[in-house]
């Protein structure tokens, strides 16, 4: 095989995705080298989370551990977390403050770029031991990630390949990521949350490329007519396949004789809220919009659902464990309504949200049901067999770009 | 009320709680509630840093009420069960039977298949007013010890 597993892909193309991809270590082994220290754009942090000098924090691309820090000079830099010396992690804590970073095994220490800066007793203690003389701090300098910035997102790549940053986004996803970071505006975290998955990560990855099952898995969302498939939107590919928007406007939902045949779990207009202050949002981005799921290869996503604004970032923990971290946020001008508004409906989402908690499950229910699958391969055509933009959500068009963009990275 | 006294109806609120929750009576939790009151769920990391957004937040009895009945008919989970223990308590302050008191709790969570795991740790912070019919919570925060949520929270803590 070409690319190093044995494993074909179906003759169908992307309308049949293998369950082994779920499941094998060593497909697992070369996503890490293929696609996250490959030549793609990986979500690191927020630029807000870096607002001063030698601010620093640890996070991941993939499974890989990285810093991600603003230097001395205000430029961000990222390199990976694990010391020249002995492979430790340098940083240990999440966050922090600091010029100089040093490693607790043996104190080697390094600037924000990643170089090594200093070795402990580089030249012995009275005379004796020490490193060799021809030892150089600058042979050992991290390997760093070059840096792409999109409103506010801080990303980083391995690969020299990577295109740039807003040529991977392109002007659609560009677009629609500006709506919900607009430039005008300061970021301001509101929270953070983190989702033990137990699933392989990309079985989260397809669920937010997938709006057929957002009405029919999330009722509470039906029920309340908040996203209902009869309700106006649509999806947007990139020319590639590997990002898109799902975006819908509540108020235009008008039913669909659709709706009322199929067998859904409740009947809708049943059950009304005690207290539907959760549900009364205001049109902040002044388009209708109530629901823009956006979503970049490999393992980012930004959410808005009414005024609840959000990124998500996967970190995969293992073939079959990922951990799904949540980072709520508003602006520093929002008035006390619409911050009670975000505080509200982050009910909506996160690891207990109405719309999200089965969410956490549902990639469970695959990873349990795929045991034993063999060579079967999932199947997904709602919607057609292309990967193109569509004017509507009953379809799995994302998932398809999704997969067409994996087999491109991982040669399969 | 005298000290002893507090320290019971406190007590005795907060097993009457947790039971509630254990026997998945979970329609009499609101109950546990005033008309007014902030019940919330937020990790002690946001709670440390003044993040004001944690897992779940109610500002009203009926917030509450929309919870159960978001979890009995709309949300979908695997059938669970918990089990909570309550430390001793900490009274901090009684003015005039406005009480803030505060506990340790763990929650262990045992899944229909039988696998049973400790689910959350952490802390309730509570204002409790014990001036009415029955004592009710004002202000309930539970600080989770952890940021972690495995897989999914459904039921309250």
């Amino acid at each position: 095989m070409p690319n190093g597993l044995d494993l074909a892909w179906p003759n169908e193309g992307v309308t049949r995705v293998p369950y082994q991809l779920y499941t094998r270590d060593d497909v697992y082994a070369a996503e890490r080298a293929r696609v996250f220290l490959g030549a793609t754009w990986n979500y690191l942090c927020l630029e807000a989370e870096l607002p001063k000098p030698n601010d620093w924090r640890a996070t991941f691309v993939g499974d890989v551990p990285i810093i991600v820090a603003r230097d001395g000079d205000g430029t961000i830099s990222a390199f990976e977390n694990r010391c020249a010396h002995r492979g430790a992690l340098i940083c240990h804590k999440q966050s922090g403050n600091a010029a100089r970073l040093s490693c607790v095994y043996h104190g080697w220490t390094y600037d924000l770029k990643g170089n090594l800066t200093a070795v402990t007793f580089q030249r012995g203690i009275n005379g004796k031991g020490g490193m060799p003389a021809d030892f150089k701090l600058a042979d050992h300098k991290r390997r760093a990630l070059r840096i792409g910035i999109y409103a506010g997102l801080v990303f980083g790549t391995f690969s020299d390949a990577t295109p740039s940053l807003e040529t991977f986004l392109g002007p659609e996803i560009t677009a629609r990521l500006t709506r919900v970071l607009p430039r005008n505006k300061t970021i301001e975290i509101l929270g953070y949350s983190s989702q033990m998955l137990p699933s392989n990560w990309k079985l989260y990855a397809e669920n937010v490329k997938d709006p057929y099952h957002a009405s029919l898995l999330h009722l509470f969302f039906t029920t309340f007519r908040l996203n209902r498939l009869s309700a106006e939107g649509g999806i947007i590919i990139d020319d590639a396949g590997a990002n898109h928007v799902s975006y819908s406007k509540a108020a235009t939902d008008r039913g669909s004789a659709d709706y009322d045949k199929a067998d859904l779990r409740v009947k809708s207009d049943r059950f009304q809220l005690n207290d539907p202050s959760i549900i009364q949002g205001r049109d902040e981005f002044g388009d209708g919009i109530t629901l823009q799921i956006l979503a970049l290869f490999p393992c980012f996503i930004s959410q808005q659902i009414q005024n609840s604004l959000c990124v998500r970032q996967l970190v995969p923990r293992g073939r079959t464990e990922t951990e799904l971290l949540w980072t709520y946020y508003g602006f520093t001008d929002d008035d006390a309504e619409l911050r009670e508004l975000r505080l509200k409906q982050a009910n909506l989402v996160g690891p207990g949200g109405y719309i999200s908690m089965e969410d956490g499950a549902v990639g469970g229910f695959v990873q349990r049901g795929i045991a034993g699958a063999g060579r079967d391969s999932e199947v997904v055509e709602m919607g057609g067999r292309e990967w193109r933009s569509q004017e509507t959500r009953a379809t799995e068009s994302p998932l398809r770009g999704f997969w067409k963009t994996y087999r491109e990275h991982m040669q399969l | 009320m005298d000290e002893i006294a507090t320290h019971f109806a406190v007590e005795r609120l907060l097993a009457r709680y947790v039971a509630c929750i254990d026997d998945d009576r979970l329609e009499e939790w609101p109950a546990f509630f005033a008309e007014r009151c902030r019940y919330q769920i937020i990790s002690s990391e946001n709670y440390e840093k003044k993040l004001p957004i944690g897992v779940f937040i109610a500002t009203s009895q009926g917030m509450l009420k929309d919870r159960v009945a978001a979890l009995r008919e709309a949300n979908i989970y695997e059938a669970q069960r918990y089990r909570h223990l309550v430390s001793s308590i900490l009274i901090l302050d009684n003015d005039k039977g406005i009480v803030r008191a505060q506990s340790n709790y763990h929650v262990v969570r045992i899944m229909q298949d039988g696998a049973t795991a400790l689910f959350s740790t952490g802390r309730y912070l509570d204002r409790i007013n014990l001036n009415g019919a029955a004592p009710v919570f004002e202000e309930k925060i539970v600080v989770c010890d952890s940021r972690r949520i495995d897989t999914l929270l459904a039921i309250p803590l």
